[in-house]
């Protein structure tokens, strides 16, 4: 069988991780669920990840304006492209 | 009949009529404004080279386009191969009886003050933003695309030339080190 249920704290925080950003398969769920059972140090880990989610879903917004070259690079940059062009 | 219409190019035009787009494009995908400069200026340097090639297909725009990602890929080669290695702090034993368990420095700790610590304050926002700025650059980008611009995994694979289980990889250590240092800087003060 190449079923493995149980694994390493490594791959269950990795699971976490993907469960964060809901990515994570119904067999990974499991096998994360089986592994908190047994681990308080991933139950920490798992709780705080979900805090930081929480943290960067409160303050990490996408800029609302579009970002633009400036004047006197872009100035610049006819320059050079017409030296280039020589 | 459908009439085929013939794209041209017009270089004497690019920077007025496409630098704030590629520039835009960039700017979300890469560390800094200067190096999103430099890569917009060498998208139009190849342009310019690659002129003979055009056939006339796509849009001058989409033409550029496809110059600029496939910049944006050789910058991140370039990155990974250079110093993106071994630049976040391993969690995990990786060898022997203890490989995938805990180091033990490196076992979170319980965050005391959690409940006066509010996450809509605003100086947490500094300290996480502290925090991210101190990623490695190719596990920051890989980090705020999937989170601030929210991109599907299948689309940052695709533009940085990356795996699914590599995007994994790096986003599992960096919120690693985003724990970690929000720890260190926020909840143990």
């Amino acid at each position: 069988m190449g079923l493995k249920l149980f694994i390493s704290c490594d791959e269950a925080t990795t699971i976490c991780t993907k469960n964060q950003y809901k990515e994570a398969s119904f067999l990974e769920k499991v096998k994360l669920n089986i592994h908190l059972l047994n681990c308080k140090i991933c139950g920490l880990y798992s709780k705080q990840n979900t805090k930081l989610t929480d943290m960067c879903n409160t303050h990490l917004q996408k800029p609302d304006c579009e970002q633009k070259m400036g004047d006197a690079d872009k100035e610049a940059l006819k320059l050079k492209l017409k030296e280039f062009g020589k | 009949m459908s009439e085929v219409i013939k794209h041209t190019l017009d270089p004497s035009k690019w920077v007025d009529a496409h630098s704030d787009y590629l520039f835009n494009y960039t700017i979300t995908r890469v560390d800094s404004q200067e190096l999103a400069k430099d890569i917009v200026q060498e998208t139009f340097f190849s342009g310019l080279k690659a002129m003979k090639n055009f056939r006339g297909q796509a849009a001058e725009r989409t033409w550029l386009i496809s110059i600029l990602k496939r910049k944006i890929i050789d910058h991140y080669r370039k990155i990974n191969s250079a110093r993106g290695k071994a630049e976040v702090k391993v969690n995990f034993y990786e060898e022997g009886d203890k490989k995938g368990s805990w180091l033990e420095e490196r076992v979170p700790q319980q965050w005391g003050n959690e409940a006066e610590k509010n996450i809509e304050n605003t100086e947490l926002k500094g300290t996480l933003d502290n925090c991210i700025q101190n990623l490695p650059e190719k596990y920051r980008t890989v980090f705020l695309l999937k989170n601030v611009q929210q991109y599907e995994t299948e689309e940052i694979c695709n533009e940085l030339g990356i795996t699914a289980s590599n995007l994994w990889v790096i986003i599992h250590r960096a919120r690693h080190q985003l724990r970690k240092c929000m720890e260190d800087n926020w909840f143990a003060k």
